[in-house]
């Protein structure tokens, strides 16, 4: 709970993702799950188990054919700034939010697997590892040192790469600074990006590119009605993807995912 | 065979006959711990669960039987604290099928954690501002209560009491039972209201969320409201349904319609306030989210008819029948009201567990259907099972029903 925690701090960390320039293409899905040590099921059809932290929905503007626009919405967790919903519920204190730098991340040696937090998040930004982590054969070798892979029974979600805040850090400290320069850190998602859709840093800083990207015309945050301050913006000149972020009176729910 | 364990001036069936019947409902319940033990080897992927449906039939159940376990605690304020004095002919009865609610909700609970080995972490790391830890305590603590208010009546099982520790254990324990009637009141009322709590806090879950009063949301107190006028309906229920397969009357016919009326009156409180909350919901909370009450409901298993179904069939139908004399001293509309009553509780809490999780929150998102898999059918249906056995051994060897003896004069 993010209002019960505000400290002095240069840092809150947050994303902007540029739907005009996303093709879809999945490398930020693909970058996050092997930044951060996912296993890949031999049968991943069933997607409402399927592990994405970074998850990319596409949508269509709801027209017939010829007038049919098609859009990809990449998801990673919203990182929500009030009243973090999966922060409060959750019984354990497994779910923190970190009020230096404004990332919510999960404690999985906590976690008891109530899956409440699952509940309390409209994003579906959260996952529960249904099965036991298995790797094939000799693909130990290529897992990321600095991530703990999760076990059985437990929740996860995108923690913004925070091992690599750690990294970032640490190298700073080295070389005698104590704060990271605009680009130092960054998620595997926006690192990966082919077309630099994903940009990445401290919302802070206000010469970042981030916090520069918020004030842009077409900035917008998926359900802002709910009152949760997503740390995660969109950008699009489409007025009809832009209002797909958020539930209007008025309005059919024409859009589905495709 | 069991002769010197069953109470003195009453009539059971014969030894054979009980085995019998124990044995059909062991098999069930052997069939569930089967089940529950393939749960915890292979891991919750054996149940329909997914990550847009984190909570199923197990939290359902555990919300119903809690709820309908509220007779317990309810009939137990209005014996011991209200002083009530016609239910003390069912308050033993009323606090066997507490015990075994709470007890049924406290295994599926450990079931459905993902680390059932992690669940003490509940108790060493609370987390203060979660209703769900407060659950987490009331529960236990109420069911410690309800332990404490059961053994007693285990005490007082012919041969057990005839030693002079049980004996007088026994005594000193229903000395002080008012005290653990008025704390079992406390705890219940809280958790009966916390889980409420935890669906009405979710306030970026439009169709759980609801406004309160201080850090209580509104459906912490329509929880409570419909737990202490169903759960006694349900009380009544199974001692109806336990006189007929008994073919015997085990408590006064007044006693029933005391309970009954009460629960009636308080049922007309809680469809007043359900409705209340239900027009605030759809006419302010919903359009500030860009939300129509439509838009909550969709298709056939998600369909409007179950608003209907909850506030009018299973809310409105029983309350009017409960009140109205003619019809709460006829036993089939007493036992129909009853049943419709008890169903409704269990419907709320379907819907507010799993209706909540269905309704996509994104606009461009879909209504998925979830339909429980044959391991969480098996297991959660073990309560009946379960139920049947505590309630089996507890009228066979128990004094569970003090007017027994003169309600069923031994035949000349």
């Amino acid at each position: 709970m993010s209002e019960h925690h505000e400290v002095a701090s240069k840092e809150k960390y947050g994303m902007v993702i540029d739907l005009d320039k996303c093709t879809g293409c999945g490398a930020c899905t693909v970058a996050c799950l092997s930044e951060n040590n996912h296993y890949v099921r031999e049968d991943e059809s069933d997607k409402l188990r399927s592990v994405a932290w970074m998850k990319v929905y596409k949508v269509t503007n709801g027209e017939p054919f010829p007038n049919t626009k098609v859009a990809f919405i990449p998801r990673p967790c919203m990182h929500c700034d009030h009243h973090t919903p999966c922060v409060s519920v959750c019984p354990v204190m497994a779910t923190d939010y970190n009020p230096l730098t404004g990332i919510v991340s999960q404690i999985y040696t906590r976690c008891i697997g109530c899956r409440y937090c699952v509940g309390a998040c409209p994003y579906h930004a959260r996952y529960f590892n249904w099965w036991d982590p298995v790797w094939p054969e000799g693909m130990h070798k290529l897992l990321n040192p600095d991530m703990s892979p999760r076990m059985r029974g437990v929740v996860e979600k995108c923690s913004f790469c925070n091992h690599r805040l750690q990294k970032a850090k640490d190298k700073a400290y080295v070389e005698g600074r104590r704060d990271l320069r605009d680009g130092e850190y960054v998620t595997a998602c926006a690192e990966d990006c082919p077309t630099k859709a994903i940009t990445f840093g401290n919302m802070k800083d206000p010469e970042s590119a981030v916090a520069k990207l918020i004030k842009s015309p077409g900035a917008f945050r998926l359900l802002e009605k709910l009152g949760t301050q997503p740390k995660v913006y969109y950008l699009s000149n489409e007025s009809w993807i832009r209002a797909l972020g958020d539930n209007a009176l008025g309005r059919k729910r024409t859009a589905r995912p495709a | 065979m069991d002769r010197a364990w069953i109470p003195e001036g009453v009539q059971r069936c014969s030894a054979g006959a009980f085995y019998s019947w124990m044995a059909l409902w062991l098999f069930v319940l052997g069939a569930a711990v089967t089940t529950a033990l393939l749960i915890l080897w292979k891991g919750l992927n054996q149940t329909n669960m997914n990550d847009y449906f984190g909570f199923g039939a197990w939290i359902t159940a555990d919300l119903g039987v809690i709820a309908l376990g509220a007779g317990a605690f309810f009939s137990g304020f209005l014996t011991y604290v209200l002083r009530v004095k016609e239910l003390k002919a069912l308050i033993n009865f009323a606090v066997i099928i507490g015990f075994i609610c709470y007890s049924s909700a406290l295994l599926i609970l450990t079931l459905d954690i993902g680390q059932p080995l992690r669940g003490w972490f509940g108790y060493w790391f609370p987390n203060i501002h979660s209703m769900l830890t407060e659950v987490i305590f009331c529960i236990t603590l109420y069911f410690t209560v309800l332990t404490i208010e059961y053994v007693p009546l285990i005490l007082e099982n012919r041969k057990i009491y005839a030693n002079p520790v049980a004996h007088t254990l026994s005594h000193n324990f229903h000395e002080a039972m008012a005290i653990f009637a008025a704390i079992g009141t406390f705890l219940s009322f809280f958790h009966q209201g916390s889980l409420g709590g935890m669906y009405g806090v979710l306030y970026a879950r439009p169709f759980a969320f609801r406004e309160g009063f201080f850090v209580w949301p509104w459906t912490f107190f329509l929880f409570i409201f419909s737990a202490i006028s169903t759960g006694p309906t349900f009380t009544v229920l199974v001692t109806m349904i336990l006189q007929k397969v008994t073919k015997k009357r085990l408590v006064p016919r007044e006693s029933l319609s005391v309970l009954a009326k009460i629960a009636g009156w308080l049922l007309c409180g809680y469809v007043i306030v359900k409705i209340a909350d239900t027009y605030y919901w759809a006419t302010h909370i919903l359009p500030a989210r860009g939300l129509t009450l439509a838009e909550q409901y969709h298709g056939y298993q998600y369909g409007l008819w179950l608003l209907f179904a909850e506030i009018g069939l299973c809310g409105i139908v029983p309350a009017l029948i409960l009140i109205t004399r003619r019809l709460r001293e006829n036993d089939k509309w007493l036992v129909l009201a009853c049943a419709l009553a008890s169903f409704g509780v269990v419907l709320n809490r379907f819907i507010f567990t799993v209706q909540t999780l269905a309704m996509p929150v994104y606009p461009f998102d879909k209504w998925y259907i979830y339909f429980p898999s044959w391991q969480e059918w098996v297991t959660s249906m073990a309560v009946i099972a379960y139920g049947a056995v505590i309630i089996s051994l507890s009228y066979r060897y128990l004094p569970v029903f003090p007017y027994e003896r003169d309600l069923n004069p031994p035949a000349r």
